[in-house]
């Protein structure tokens, strides 16, 4: 029963969210609704025992809007005196979605101490096998059964980062990259000169 | 699970990736000098490669003994087909593209090490047995694919075709991902063989058929196909010439792969669901592709828009859903990767006296009497992609019009062959306007070797000399058709 609940709970927050992030005028806004579906989304996945998910969930998408946020507010040039005044006037909105977030994590546990919600499957396949974590599962699969794909998956990553130096690097002149032995090497004598300039003229660098 | 048995299956890929770090290696050693010797490097290892599918083909493989990984990868006579077209296209565009990035000063060490990955990945498309395996091959192309796109990065246009391709090529991502969970959760596999046994031969689910919907558009959009072709001639116009010959060859080859393993393997027990998305998608991509033509005045955009009607004419084999049908395609595409090649060599090897690419079909005007051999060559190819009979472009048609008839879809051969003289309309334009306009005298520039030598190679294969070839193409698209039949 309780488990229904949360269910719909979960999956109810998680569309609502999902449609306000598409229909948020100010695009931070949008964001926010994302991390909330996401979070929700990664609730459902808790309920059905899969928490590894749920935590992959939390950490790369959760994560990577933050760090997204974090580019932002680095290369925009941001007032921050308007943001304090943002920050006042968005509060309230902030609260509550972190009340709901609060309420969500206390019935997630909840329900969890309870035994998680049984999904019907459409052939036995997607059934856990006994006595692994799912961690454990998905590891023992993806070194063995989707080894090929796996490896393979890292070439895509590996082509995502020739792409993006193709894409960004250029040489430019004039740059004083670190030359760490010279720089060690660097004597006070080499560094520095003594001169006794005569009264009223200056010296010359 | 035979590991071992599974290495040797997937030689190809291992070779390739394995080739690809180490050059990746010295391309971050030695930097841009090394640009070409990787590149000389890179065409070896796919020449290799595609030797090392030539007994697959000719030993018609088929079966359990050529699946690799469980069934994830099917290295048999299909597969070796599609990569050796695509291992071809891969090494032409190695070899004509050093002399125009080198004209950009764009000519960098990581050029040839993308198209070596997008083949690896393109080697995957056509060898998936599975889900997992189509969407792992198709995102290791597409992303190398957006890279060379944008590569030209100080220009423009290149930058703009990386953008667009970009953007819409992720959107098709998601949709073909989303086509892809709703096919897991309707049928509990996602090896096609479990697919194709869940769906069974009865009433198929809703939601069965909404993956397939999505599915079938995610793939549509990767062989540009209408109506999922508006990037096609943005990203074709933008992206640097032999870039674009790239595009026009070996991504098309393995998305069409895909979509034939996808449309054949995973949901062959319900032709009739897919059929008609096909024959649609064909129609619209033939008669899109031919009236879309008809207003361009720059060549690389003509020739997206020529690509796009031809994939209408290829996904006609695909509608008939018989082995014949298959092989016909299969036969067509193999004339149109080589039509491709000649057609992209032939524009790239227009440049006027400073060395500039002439892209504008204007400029063309009297190339027969300032170039006649270069006229004769864009004059066979414009012919050829015609499907005017003496070349060789028109028995690829032929074939697939012939299968369409046997296959009962009278009508859409009707339709096919009337679209085709609209095609005729564009191609015969950029003709007359080579041998008949007055001379706007604007191609200039010497030509290296290796370009005339691929122009007078592919030009040789669509001549009528071409027709010497027909038996053994025939019988080799037989196997590959055949293993698909029969896996």
């Amino acid at each position: 029963m309780i488990q229904a609940f949360a269910f719909y709970l979960f999956a109810g927050m998680m569309l609502f969210s999902g449609a306000v992030t598409i229909l948020a005028r100010n695009p931070v806004h949008s964001v926010l609704w994302l991390i909330l579906a996401f979070f929700n989304a990664a609730g459902l996945m808790v309920l059905a025992g899969a928490e590894f998910i749920a935590m992959l969930l939390v950490i790369v998408y959760v994560g990577a809007v933050a760090v997204l946020f974090l580019f932002v507010v680095m290369m925009l040039d941001i007032d921050f005196a308007e943001l304090r005044a943002g920050f006042i006037k968005n509060f309230p909105l902030g609260m509550l979605l972190a009340a709901v977030l609060f309420v969500e994590l206390f019935v997630g546990i909840v329900v969890r101490s309870a035994g998680s919600l049984q999904l019907s499957h459409a052939s036995g396949t997607a059934a856990p096998a006994a006595g692994l974590t799912n961690t454990q599962a998905i590891g023992a699969l993806l070194y063995s059964k989707y080894l090929f794909l796996f490896e393979a998956a890292g070439i895509i990553l590996l082509v995502a980062m020739i792409g993006a130096i193709v894409l960004t690097h250029r040489q430019r002149g004039g740059v004083r990259g670190q030359n760490v032995s010279k720089q060690v090497a660097r004597r006070p004598e080499e560094a520095t000169i003594n001169v006794q300039p005569e009264v009223g003229k200056g010296v010359s660098l | 699970m035979d590991l071992l048995h599974s290495l040797q299956l997937t030689l190809a890929e291992e070779l390739i990736s394995v080739s690809g770090l180490i050059l990746l290696l010295v391309a971050a050693w030695s930097g841009d000098k090394a640009a070409r010797l990787i590149s000389i490097a890179s065409v070896a290892v796919l020449v290799a490669c595609a030797a090392l599918a030539v007994p697959a083909l000719a030993g018609a493989a088929a079966g359990p003994d050529t699946y690799a990984f469980g069934a994830q990868y099917k290295a048999d006579a299909f597969s070796a087909f599609g990569k050796i077209l695509i291992y071809l296209g891969a090494a032409v565009t190695l070899i004509v593209a050093p002399a125009f990035l080198d004209r950009f000063n764009a000519m960098r060490a990581e050029f040839p090490l993308l198209v070596l990955f997008a083949a690896l990945g393109m080697g995957i498309m056509v060898s998936a047995g599975d889900l997992l395996a189509l969407y792992i091959g198709l995102e290791l192309n597409s992303l190398a694919a957006y890279v060379l796109a944008a590569f030209l990065r100080t220009d423009d246009r290149s930058a703009e075709a990386g953008l667009k391709y970009f953007v819409l090529g992720s959107l098709a991502s998601g949709i073909l991902l989303y086509g892809i969970s709703l096919t897991y959760g309707f049928s509990g596999h996602t090896d096609f063989a479990g697919i194709r046994a869940a769906l069974g031969a009865g009433v198929m689910s809703t939601g069965a058929t909404f993956g397939l919907v999505f599915v079938l558009a995610g793939l549509a959009f990767k062989i540009s196909a209408a109506p999922f072709h508006m990037w096609t001639p943005d990203v074709y116009e933008g992206a640097p010439t032999p870039v674009t010959t790239f595009f026009a060859t070996a991504p098309k080859v393995a998305a069409l792969g895909l979509l034939m393993r996808v449309s054949i393997e995973a949901f062959g027990s319900q032709p009739g669901a897919w059929q008609q998305i096909v024959i649609f998608a064909a129609l619209l991509s033939i008669v899109i592709g031919a009236l879309g033509a008809i207003g361009q005045d720059n060549i690389k955009r003509l020739m997206a828009y020529s690509s796009i009607n031809n994939v209408g004419f290829m996904l006609i084999g695909l509608a008939c859903g018989t082995q014949a049908g298959v092989s016909a395609m299969l036969v067509y595409l193999a004339i149109y990767v080589v039509m491709s090649i000649a057609g992209f060599v032939a524009i790239l090897m227009l440049r006027d006296a400073d060395d500039r690419p002439v892209e504008s079909i204007a400029d063309l005007s009297g190339l027969s009497k300032t170039r006649p051999g270069l006229a004769v060559a864009l004059a066979a190819v414009m012919f050829s992609l015609a499907g005017i009979p003496p070349l060789f472009g028109f028995w690829g048609k032929f074939v697939v019009f012939q299968a369409a008839v046997q296959a009962n879809l009278v009508a859409l051969a009707a339709i096919g062959i009337a679209a085709s003289v609209i095609g005729a309309f564009y191609y015969l334009k950029v003709v007359k306007v080579m041998y008949f306009d007055d001379a706007a005298d604007k191609v200039h520039g010497r030509n290296d070797l290796a370009h005339t030598v691929l122009l007078v190679a592919a030009s040789i294969f669509l001549s009528p000399l071409g027709y010497l070839l027909t038996n053994w193409l025939h019988l080799l698209a037989g196997n590959a058709a055949s293993a698909l039949f029969h896996a």
